[in-house]
């Protein structure tokens, strides 16, 4: 009796350290994968149209409504200190170093993750993945390491789409709508905003272009049984996800600062 | 030659194999027979390598199946077909790009070699002219169908058929195990089949082995079968061939003539 919360937290510690040992094999033999043979460049390309292309539009509106609330809220904070003259600097400070490679990831993460678990899995329970190991292929080189190489390559681009079109609604918010000067918008923004800042965007659009396939790809990997298999795969590939890009902004940015 | 010797596997708390051994020899095929969810797809997926044994262990030309790594174990599944019992088919090809994925992926052969190779295995399952459906578009004996040709299409040296006539009509799936004992004429391939269909699929092994309850209850020539005097592999045979059981000299002990002991 005394010992039934010890023994319950030895269990979840010990399925905690299960799951991530089987998460950071998983992350391994991809990357062996990757190294050790040439890739399928057809199923990158498919992958990078899927992932990149397909995700533009939703990218898009996304980057222009937190470029345009981002300009709205700024202008009226700043104002109160009489800095409006920095509305630029801060939107796209915002957008470079957090909003655009967060919002980014977790869009694509919605769009594009839960799709490729989806996929992933519904191949593993139709006995897809077994057919393709009995073929002497390895399955990691069709279908995992073409979504690792394609989320490494698009989301980065993605998140440059996401920032350029926010900073463009930031100023027609605060250029258009609420009179701050065009020079001083862009103006102050090329005099705070420096080439460091956009690098750390970079970095972490790189690993959240990494993170979103190895959460997906292993939760479809490892799916459970039939359809409800695949339903509880998908919805835990996308909250996983989500939180670890949370939890990873946090620690990178701790690191970059 | 495959070769298991003392498989135990278990699910959870399930024991599905007891100590499986068994013997296929060179060229040989053997039908695995037995009750639904006695194990029989499993011994299958541990002969192919897919699931690792909890005991026991798996020969393949006398190498250990999990003793089998990058590179040889890649040479072995080159050289094994296996058919699934669901089919398993790539549901974002086509057909024809089903059965030439094998080719396209692991043989040197031009795209015009290919497409001959494919349309020629095809012809002989039946399905020309459905090369350009795609697997949600065509029936369950189709996509077993595909399924055998892309098998077949490699000219493997070990086959491993789980149930390659369920589902399918008399005359398909009589056309399909003829097409099995043909491609084992010309090929000589090792095979194991899992079937209930006992009569047809006797006319094409040489050897028969059942599976009960985890274990191996008899293995024999599909003749010898017929004179097991083990009660449960005799009334299993007598329901799966509907033979009359005082043709397999089972007689009730209600039904014996009077007079007699």
């Amino acid at each position: 009796m005394v010992m039934d919360p010890v023994r319950r937290l030895g269990r979840i510690s010990l399925s905690f350290l299960r799951r991530a040992g089987g998460m950071s094999l998983f992350l391994g033999e991809a990357l062996i994968c990757a190294f050790s043979s040439q890739p399928k460049y057809s199923q990158v390309v498919k992958q990078i149209y899927f992932i990149g292309f397909q995700s533009t539009f939703v990218i898009f509106l996304t980057g222009a409504f937190a470029g345009m609330v981002l300009g709205l809220q700024g202008y009226y904070t700043l104002n109160r200190f009489g800095s409006n003259a920095l509305l630029g600097p801060m939107v796209a400070l915002s957008l470079i170093k957090e909003l655009g490679p967060v919002l980014s990831a977790l869009m694509v993460t919605g769009r594009a993750g839960s799709a490729m678990t989806a996929e992933i899995g519904i191949m593993r329970i139709t006995e897809q993945i077994d057919a393709i190991k009995l073929m002497g292929l390895n399955p990691f080189r069709y279908l995992v390491v073409p979504k690792f190489l394609a989320g490494i390559l698009a989301l980065p681009l993605l998140t440059a789409i996401f920032d350029v079109v926010g900073i463009f609604g930031g100023y027609l918010i605060g250029v258009k709508l609420l009179g701050i000067g065009e020079g001083t918008y862009f103006g102050e923004m090329s005099n705070h905003v420096s080439l460091q800042d956009i690098i750390q965007g970079i970095y972490k659009s790189l690993s959240f272009g990494a993170m979103i396939p190895w959460v997906c790809c292993y939760k479809g990997y490892y799916v459970g049984y039939g359809a409800e298999g695949v339903s509880r795969a998908t919805t835990q590939a996308v909250v996983l996800s989500s939180v670890l890009i949370l939890f990873w902004d946090y620690i990178l940015t701790s690191a970059l600062f | 030659m495959i070769q298991m010797e003392n498989l135990y596997k278990s699910f959870e708390n399930l024991e599905v194999l007891k100590g499986v051994s068994l013997r296929v020899e060179q060229g040989e095929i053997l039908a695995l027979i037995g009750g639904s969810g006695h194990g029989k797809t499993v011994i299958l997926k541990h002969v192919a390598g897919l699931m690792k044994p909890d005991r026991g262990r798996v020969c393949v030309d006398g190498k250990d199946v999990y003793g089998l790594r990058g590179d040889d174990l890649e040479r072995l599944r080159s050289r094994l077909g296996f058919l699934f019992q669901s089919g398993a088919l790539f549901s974002s090809l086509n057909v024809f790009d089903n059965v030439a994925f094998p080719l396209r992926e692991k043989t040197p052969l031009s795209a015009r070699e290919i497409r001959e190779k494919v349309l020629d295995v095809l012809e002989q399952v039946g399905l020309r002219g459905a090369e350009e459906k795609y697997p949600a578009q065509i029936s369950g004996g189709m996509i077993k169908r595909t399924a055998l040709a892309r098998a077949l299409v490699r000219n493997p040296e070990i086959m491993l058929f789980d149930e390659p006539t369920t589902g399918l009509d008399p005359v398909i799936a009589h056309t399909i195990l003829d097409l099995i004992k043909s491609v084992h004429k010309d090929l000589g391939f090792t095979g194991i089949i899992v079937s209930h269909e006992l009569s047809r699929v006797f006319q094409i092994v040489q050897k028969v082995a059942m599976l009960h309850d985890g274990v191996i209850l008899f293995v024999g020539k599909p003749e010898e079968i017929m004179a097991s005097r083990d009660p449960v592999v005799r009334q299993f045979v007598t329901e799966a061939l509907r033979i009359p059981p005082s043709a397999m000299g089972i007689v009730d002990q209600e039904e014996k003539p009077r007079g007699e002991g």
